[in-house]
């Protein structure tokens, strides 16, 4: 076993988990703004989405980018096979990611009423399909419907399957599960309390539904992928999978006690649980028969790209650091600025 | 490698065909955004620090909006980009399988260097009034540096692709990796440096255009004269630069794949003191209808009128690059190329003498025209490199087809694709037109409060 490799595949799967926990709240905004209701009912909680999400969704991309561009660096030979076989739902996410992205830009610039409307219906609408599509990847290749090889996999029932069903469904309801309690803790922030009462309330719900999806999930797994499930039941998966359980049920209970930025913590750990446990109960195999030492690119590339992602850390902490300093810092001296003369 | 050929042989030409298609909409798209995402961040300093030094309230509103049109242009470019780093698997599979070790260095790195570019465009943008003056400017900065880097690592790969290096095959497989080889391989200074004035001359001109329109329809105050000054003349300064980096760039070509500069000249026989010819279509291995200049494809080419060009007769026809497409491609990048330098001599002309804009219409029609001319030059030079390159997407190592991903059905990938890109491009142009007109300037996707901003 090549440590780097090993070390690759770790900071994929970090890259990923962000992603997913970052980008899926970020979905998971649109999914709420979709059934925020009414133009005028809406607004207020359209404005909280906006709010939440503005910062950060640019952000978000670059997870995605990050872990696309470090699987064709490190894992080549896969990410060829994923991306040919799964070509269809792929092509999706990517004109959804296309469609929110813009209209969510476009959105913001537009002041007329009509233009809001078109631009954040389009928004929403992608922002609930997308996370459908993806988790429906994640679904073909966990139940090894993508074999090793370019297109060798079934074009169709790679991703429309019973296990990508799952997978598609829960990420949908990971993503706004994720989005209520952030956003909760957000209204909350801002004084809005009948606001977050109301994200809480949503956040109980998708909660539980998320825990019932994620049973059937199981039970889907069981008659599907039967490897994954020993590992994840009784295998060496099984401590991720118990932390992500545990996670969830307090989850439930810190919404219900109202402890807003608390749940923040343990709605996070239930995913990344999933998360690692579904990559612990696949270790070492990354396809069917395909070990990571086997797909893994040279050690000269592995060691080239962790040494520039160190590099690029060593950058972009400052960086956000001064990001998130200069806006405390900007509150207090609002009134200085270009227009004073000076 | 007889999987590789098996693969050519599964890829229909209609799959191929709309692969390339799909590749060339998304990438044409996006390299135009792209251009306005290196070259506007140092033109909106420039008016931004005019503006700070002279108290010029002109400048100031400039920088404003041009600061909030670079917000918008950033996330479409975002997105575009994204899909790209999706279709490189989708559609080239076999391009990736094999090679995308050797590439992936300089997209690791412009990973990096589009992620420092969003946190200082959300910084430069939130801070507008929040930081003094000079601060603010210096947050810019990182904004023109990371946007120039992008520009680099992303081309670099692309130079690779011309000039494959820093790798070993053996038996199909890649060993013996040496990625810094292969991003700075022999291609990488012509290609990097011409890009990058390119996107400068396309930012440039580009915003100049809308300037000139303003003006053509009457409004000739300093507000407008000053968005059309600042960034034309940073355009028109870069032209005459760039002409002389192309010449460098046709020289590389011209000694490293001499099969690319037949096609972009249309040699078919090996020759000594080859002619130049300029228009013209190829029929039957002959290029027809041109006009000739004796001995000067010779003397640009190798600066000797009795040099040596070597002819599309030295490889099989199959490995032909479409020659029209090819020559066409480049004859109109260089001329769109010479028709913005005399646009900047007549400038420079004028102001010489009167220290003004020249005042007649015709100065200002060519000048509207400007912006989709240096646009045009753009996308026909990259069609110069890229269909040049063909058949091969690593120069004569892989051919495209055997890249391109054989599952059956790409062709409503690309009609879906192009359907989003229609109303992409309606939907950016017209918000786009409202950051130029609208008070208050509108709000850019970064900021984070619409009520935050009262804007100038």
């Amino acid at each position: 076993m090549s440590l780097l490799a090993e070390v690759t595949m770790a900071v994929l799967w970090v890259g990923l988990t962000a992603y997913v926990l970052f980008g899926g709240a970020d979905f998971g905004g649109g999914v709420w703004d979709l059934f925020a209701g009414g133009t005028e009912r809406g607004r207020e909680q359209r404005t909280l989405v906006e709010h939440s999400i503005g910062p950060v969704w640019e952000a978000n991309h670059v997870w995605l980018i990050f872990v696309i561009v470090v699987m064709w660096t490190g894992i080549p030979s896969v990410f060829a096979a994923v991306a040919s076989t799964l070509y269809i739902p792929l092509t999706l996410v990517a004109l959804g990611i296309i469609a929110r992205g813009a209209a969510f830009a476009f959105r913001k610039a537009s002041t007329e009423v009509w233009q809001q409307r078109l631009f954040g219906a389009t928004f929403a609408f992608s922002s609930l399909v997308t996370p459908y599509f993806l988790g429906a990847v994640a679904g073909g290749i966990v139940s090894g419907r993508v074999p090793a090889g370019i297109a060798e996999g079934d074009l169709v029932s790679s991703w429309v399957n019973p296990t990508s069903a799952a997978t598609g469904v829960l990420a949908v309801g990971v993503a706004a599960y994720l989005a209520a309690v952030y956003l909760t803790r957000d209204a909350q922030r801002q004084g809005d309390l009948a606001l977050a009462e109301t994200f809480r309330r949503r956040a109980l719900g998708t909660g539980l539904v998320v825990g019932v999806l994620s049973l059937i999930g199981l039970l889907v797994l069981r008659a599907d992928a039967p490897g994954l499930y020993a590992a994840l039941t009784s295998g060496r998966a099984l401590p991720l999978f118990v932390l992500s359980v545990v996670s969830g049920v307090v989850s439930l209970l810190l919404l219900w006690w109202r402890a807003y930025l608390a749940v923040r913590l343990t709605a996070a750990l239930a995913v990344t649980g999933l998360l690692w446990g579904w990559a612990v109960g696949q270790y070492p195999y990354l396809l069917p028969g395909v070990r990571i030492d086997e797909a893994a690119a040279t050690e000269a590339v592995l060691g080239a790209t962790l040494v520039s992602l160190a590099v690029g850390a060593v950058l972009l902490i400052p960086s956000l650091w001064w990001l998130y300093a200069s806006f405390q810092r900007g509150h207090s001296e609002e009134s200085r600025g270009h227009g004073d003369p000076q | 490698m007889v999987a590789s050929e098996l693969l050519a042989v599964a890829a229909s030409p209609i799959n191929l065909l709309a692969a390339r298609m799909q590749m060339a909409l998304s990438l044409g798209w996006h390299i135009i955004i792209a251009c306005f995402g290196v070259g506007m961040p140092a033109i909106t300093l420039l008016a931004e620090w005019k503006g700070y030094r002279t108290g010029d309230v002109s400048c100031q509103l400039l920088a404003r909006r041009w600061a909030k049109a670079m917000g918008v242009l950033f996330a479409v470019g975002a997105v575009s980009g994204t899909i790209l780093s999706f279709e490189m698997g989708l559609l080239w599979p076999g391009l990736m399988g094999t090679y995308g070790q050797v590439i992936g260095l300089p997209f690791t790195l412009e990973g990096i260097a589009f992620f420092i570019e969003a946190i200082f465009l959300g910084l430069y943008l939130y801070a507008w009034e929040r930081l003094p003056p000079r601060q603010h400017m210096l947050t810019g900065i990182p904004i023109v540096i990371a946007g120039v880097a992008s520009a680099f690592f992303v081309v670099t790969a692309n130079a690779w692709m011309n000039q494959p290096t820093g790798f070993e095959l053996e038996q199909g497989r890649v060993v013996g990796v040496d990625p810094w080889a292969a991003m700075f391989n022999p291609a990488t200074p012509p290609q990097t440096v011409h890009m990058i004035l390119a996107a400068f001359m396309v930012a440039g001109f580009g915003m100049a255009s809308v300037y000139a329109a303003a003006m053509l329809r009457g409004r000739r105050d300093r507000y407008h004269r000053l968005g059309f000054l600042i960034p034309f003349t940073v355009a028109a300064v870069i032209t005459p630069v760039q002409i002389g980096v192309g010449d460098w760039a046709a020289h590389f070509v011209a000694s490293n794949q001499p099969v690319k500069l037949a096609a972009m000249e249309g040699v078919f026989a090996t020759e000594r003191g080859v002619p130049l010819h300029i228009g013209g279509i190829v029929v039957d291995g002959e290029v027809r209808y041109a006009l000739e200049i004796p001995y000067a494809l010779s003397l640009l080419a190798h600066w000797n009128v009795n040099a040596e060009i070597v002819g599309l007769n030295e490889v099989p026809p199959s490995e032909w690059p479409p020659v029209n497409i090819t020559h066409w491609a480049f004859q109109i990048m260089v001329a769109a190329g010479f028709a913005l330098l005399a646009l900047g001599v007549w400038m420079l002309w004028v102001w010489k003498r009167r220290r003004d804009i020249p005042g007649t219409r015709w100065f200002l029609r060519a000048a509207v025209l400007a912006g989709p001319a240096a646009v045009v030059a753009l996308e026909a030079g990259w069609t110069t490199t890229e269909v040049g390159r063909q058949p091969w997407v690593v120069y004569g190592l892989l051919r495209t087809a055997e890249a391109v991903n054989p599952a059956p059905g790409l062709i409503y990938g690309f009609l879906l694709v192009a359907a989003v890109y229609v109303v992409l491009t309606v939907a950016t142009v017209y918000v786009l037109r409202r950051i130029a007109r609208s008070k208050p300037v509108p709000t850019a996707p970064q900021e984070r409060d619409v009520t935050d901003y009262p804007v100038v």
